[in-house]
């Protein structure tokens, strides 16, 4: 649960509730992007790093690969970060 | 210098690792502490501390929010998760670590029906999904996980999910580092500070440290490059007698912090007057609560909580290298009766801890070899 996760948010999926499709390792899913919306709501092409669910920062892409790359040299723990984050579904 | 060729800049990295030495005093041995324990595992995989000058040591401190529940903590969860009805959730780190009497994952294996989960979002949706049953879920973490907690407790209220509750072991991270600065057994020269954590609090809460105690505090990102010049950003300072906080990981990290998250954190917790944290004790505000307009959703006041205080295991030394003090393969249980297999402190069950980085990194065998 320690690792942020770098995805690029495709479409908001739930106006109320703030929660948006993120695009991550070539998987969907769903996560809340509330926590970065205090200027400027989040739109289709923002890169986020994604912690439990939640978009806890704006990067560029070109930090959002560089992170992913970082990650992917972890090995076990990244994979393991994704099993979790592929298991979730959040409505 | 041989993993150096491994850093995305391997030029860079030779150039900032000879600055570094060209830095550093020859009399004077240097002690930095990175709080986090992201730091911890890219130190030991990417090898930094290799290229680091002899006098300049790095000590690992308490930033793994798994390494430092205590075991009263687990008992108490799981004391809930037995609870007739009850799904207990709670992240996958969290099913290892040892509690006085076996841990989450024992205790499923005994029957209790505990489930792990990615986001507290996943706990919520699991609770509307049974509304007969009692779902909690036991959280833990930072302030970089808090906000997730608080906005998450915020829609179930505002949704009135009856059976949700959360056990909050949330932490913050001033307290212990200020207790560590206070103790004697400690003597630092600098910090690299965390990153993911500063997203959310921002620099300015870390300004005591220069300020109160007269040390350098340096913001870093994760990768390799980033601790090295955290570092050489830190030797800089030591060097023209400046003492601040920098912000290295700019690119992440804004110096104002995450205002929402703050304010929805304020919103949902209050501070605890004291919470325990394996091997350092008891730290005056240091844990998180749910706030009075919360408690209908805490689940210590739903159910009831044995509440014990139980001492960390007389093997254990996690105290000791959570604050630095030893290396963890100093202790005496490392790699023998400790291992991330079977867990005797928490700093081995998350591959943030500083005994599970050197472990799985092989550090140990290194450390051998050079004796
Ligand atoms: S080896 Fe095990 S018991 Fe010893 S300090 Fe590390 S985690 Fe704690």
């Amino acid at each position: 649960m320690c690792l942020a996760i770098p995805g690029q948010i495709a479409e908001i999926v739930d106006e109320t509730n703030r929660l948006a499709q993120v695009e991550v390792a070539g998987v969907r899913r769903t996560i809340n992007v509330a926590l970065l919306e205090s200027d400027r709501s989040i739109v289709r092409g923002d890169w986020v790093l994604i912690h439990v669910g939640f978009a806890i920062s704006r990067i560029d892409e070109e930090e959002a690969h560089a992170t992913r790359l970082l990650l992917e040299e972890m090995g076990a723990e990244y994979e393991q970060e994704l099993e979790e984050l592929k298991a979730s579904v959040i409505e | 210098m041989k993993f150096v060729d491994e850093f995305r800049d391997a030029e860079l990295g030779r150039a900032l690792a000879a600055e570094i030495l060209a830095a550093v005093e020859p009399g004077h041995h240097y002690k930095f502490m990175e709080v986090c324990g992201g730091h911890t595992h890219s130190i030991y995989k990417y090898g930094v501390d290799d290229l680091l000058p002899e006098n300049v040591e790095l000590v690992h401190g308490p930033g793994c929010p798994v390494c430092v529940i205590p075991m009263g903590r687990v008992d108490d969860g799981i004391a809930i998760a037995h609870e007739p009805g009850v799904i207990f959730t709670c992240f996958g780190d969290m099913m290892r670590v040892p509690g006085s009497n076996g841990s989450l994952l024992e205790a499923k294996a005994a029957g209790a029906d505990i489930r792990m989960v990615y986001s507290p979002l996943d706990a919520l949706r699991i609770a509307k999904a049974n509304p007969d049953r009692e779902v909690v879920f036991f959280a833990i973490g930072f302030e970089t996980t808090a906000p997730s907690t608080a906005l998450t407790l915020k829609r179930a209220r505002a949704e009135g999910v009856r059976n949700f509750s959360c056990m909050c072991n949330h932490v913050t991270i001033v307290p212990p580092l200020r207790a560590l600065l206070d103790s004697p057994d400690l003597r630092l020269d600098g910090f690299i500070g965390p990153g993911h954590v500063s997203t959310v609090v921002g620099a300015r809460p870390f300004e005591f440290i220069p300020a109160d105690y007269g040390r350098p505090v340096v913001i870093a990102g994760f990768e390799p490059l980033d601790i090295l010049h955290a570092i050489r950003m830190i030797l800089a300072q030591l060097d023209e007698g400046r003492c601040e906080v920098q912000n290295q990981y700019k690119r992440v990290v804004p110096w104002q912090g995450n205002l929402r998250a703050l304010e929805v954190m304020a919103e949902v917790f209050e501070l605890r007057p004291h919470f325990e944290w394996r091997g350092l004790g008891f730290i005056s505000q240091s844990g998180l609560k749910l706030s009075d307009a919360y408690a209908e959703l805490d689940a210590e006041l739903r159910f009831a909580v044995p509440g014990v205080r139980v001492a960390d295991p007389k093997a254990c030394q996690c105290g000791e290298v959570l604050k630095g003090v030893i290396k963890p393969w100093e202790c005496k249980v490392f790699g023998t009766a400790c291992t991330p297999e079977r867990p005797i402190g928490t700093c081995m069950v998350s591959s943030e801890g500083a005994c599970a980085a050197y472990y799985n990194f092989g550090r140990f065998a290194r450390e051998k070899e050079a004796v």
